[in-house]
């Protein structure tokens, strides 16, 4: 809806119709739209550079392994990573997560030990800790967010104690928007000794990552909110985690020597790519990044649609707004909201029929939605590609259907 | 009003509406009109699984016919399954039981819905069905 030509042929889906009318995707917090650079990358891989890494000697084979280990440069430099070396690629940022709670909980993690984790969490920074726990008998404390969606961060220092090993916090929440002070999470932290794993899944998209300054432990983040090939996801490690921490799989190009008696394993980040890796996707890492910094020409416009929606969801009687920044720049273009009288669903329904992509439900964030006592809430989040026409469309849309409701 | 009845009524009312925003509108008036439960039925055995919104389903027996009572937190569905009870209420479990719930295809409701919209009405479709199996099987 009033995109350029110029974006409409870098994001063919952006001309889509649904129900035969213009889509107004606003459901880029779970997923962003591919840009033909990056299904091109893709495609060029699995037709004309289809061969397995690191393995053989022939020609198309390194011609594939260099695209893949020139993806891991480009997102190491992308995110400030001091070597490519601390990148491990995964299938996202669920599956990173997963990877730390496994390797980083064998070497530092035993029976009563605790770990923090952020009361806003998606279920996958919160899943793959309480089953850390439950192997370990280590236990889980929350760290809260007030009424606005702020993590209280105040409570941090006395949450810490000698028993704890890791706090984990995302840079972002997926419901509330609001930008986390994760740089300050990290120097209290360390102060305390201990670690500091942060999910950037929806930060990577919206901020300018570097991990040396915000001087975390663990990054991840997946590849398909930024535009890049679903099914792949990266680990960041800082220093040497990655060399202390043991395998998460076994099997593939992850070992050193297999003998009978027992294996070796590959130096990382090797050591944690077992089997073979998503070939065609990860190199598509490269356009992505590209493209998202191409897209940093509509900032602007992304901006004053936030504004916009900060100051006008609220006006919507019986509406309430998760995720009320300090200032407007701490919070991404993403509101979650609930409709007094009216059901999320009922809502994402009809805006739907509307031609309109938003997201209803819990959206992986069950304690969230206890600690505001709703069953759900109906989330709209933009990208850059996105419009203020559409934004206004989706704010009179939404504005009809609780009148239908109602 | 016969079961066969009682179906082509639902279809033809559908059937006025083009546009599925106007189909919406009539379930969003059928769930508002639905007797809601007392809070006291909406326990735990009464929710139909495989609906993202709540939705119970109550039912009592009466002179051999089935009576269905029903209530959602979500509009559109309490209009949804208020439509599936209007239709099958007062019917013996043995009619409802080896009924084909085709005339739902007919009216597009499950296309038109999201997927996971789409399993909650297949979910409340399968619950009924069950309901009227087992009490014809034990009648």
């Amino acid at each position: 809806m009033m995109q350029t030509q110029e974006l409409l042929s870098r994001f063919p889906q952006l001309s889509a119709k649904v129900y035969g009318k213009p889509l107004v995707y606003l459901d880029n917090a779970a997923t962003s739209l591919r840009p033909l650079s990056v299904t091109r990358k893709w495609d060029q891989m699995s037709l004309e550079y289809n061969s397995n890494l690191h393995r053989a000697v022939h020609r198309t084979a390194e011609l594939a392994t260099a695209e893949f280990e020139e993806a891991r440069t480009e997102v190491a430099r992308f995110i400030g990573a001091s070597s490519p070396g601390q990148i491990v690629f995964t299938s996202g940022a669920t599956a990173a997560i997963n990877l730390v709670a496994y390797s980083f909980g064998e070497l530092c993690v035993g029976e009563g030990d605790e770990i923090i984790v952020a009361e806003s969490e998606h279920h996958s920074d919160i899943v793959p800790w309480q089953m850390l726990c439950r192997r370990k008998g280590a236990v889980i404390k929350v760290l809260p967010v007030d009424e606005n969606g702020r993590l209280e961060i105040e409570a941090l220092p006395s949450l810490i104690t000698t028993r704890t090993r890791i706090v984990c916090v995302a840079q972002v929440s997926n419901v509330l928007g609001i930008v986390n002070p994760v740089r300050e999470i990290a120097a209290i932290c360390h102060s305390r000794n201990c670690a500091l794993l942060v999910d950037g899944a929806q930060g990577i998209v919206h901020l300018d990552v570097n991990v040396s300054d915000m001087g975390c432990d663990f990054y991840v983040f997946s590849g398909h909110k930024m535009y890049a090939a679903p099914g792949t996801g990266v680990l960041y490690a800082s220093g040497d985690w990655l060399d202390r921490m043991p395998p998460y799989m076994g099997g593939g190009e992850m070992i050193g020597t297999v003998k009978w008696e027992g294996s070796t394993y590959a130096p990382a980040p090797h050591k944690f790519e077992a089997g073979t890796q998503n070939i065609s996707g990860v190199p598509a890492f490269k356009p992505a990044i590209d493209e998202l910094f191409r897209l940093k020409e509509y900032d602007a416009v992304l901006s004053s649609i936030r504004d916009m929606l900060l100051e006008d969801l609220p006006r919507i009687e019986g509406l309430r707004l998760y995720g009320v920044p300090a200032a407007a720049g701490d919070k991404i273009p993403l509101f979650s909201i609930s409709v007094e009288g009216v059901h999320h669903e009922d809502l994402a329904l009809i805006l739907d029929k509307m031609g309109i992509a938003v997201r209803s439900g819990q959206m992986c964030a069950e304690p969230l939605m206890d600690r505001y006592g709703v069953t759900g809430m109906l989330r709209a989040s933009f990208a850059p590609y996105n419009t203020v026409q559409e934004a206004e469309y989706f704010l009179v849309s939404l504005r009809k259907a609780i009148e239908m409701l109602r | 009003m016969s079961l066969e009845e009682s179906k082509q009524a639902v279809v033809d009312d559908f059937s006025m509406y083009d546009e599925w925003l106007d189909k919406y509108e009539y379930l969003i008036d059928l769930g508002k009109k639905l007797e809601p439960l007392p809070e006291s039925s909406k326990t735990g055995e009464k929710l139909i699984k495989g609906c993202q919104s709540r939705v119970w389903l109550d039912y009592e027996v009466k002179d051999g016919c089935v009576y269905f009572s029903a209530d959602s937190d979500a509009i559109i569905t309490k209009g949804i399954i208020s439509l599936l009870i209007g239709v099958y209420s007062g019917r013996t479990a043995s009619e409802i039981a080896s009924d084909d719930f085709a005339w739902i295809e007919k009216i597009g409701l499950r296309q038109n819905l999201s997927p996971t919209r789409s399993n909650g009405l297949a979910s409340m479709v399968q619950t009924i069905k069950q309901i009227a199996k087992t009490l014809a099987n034990n009648g």
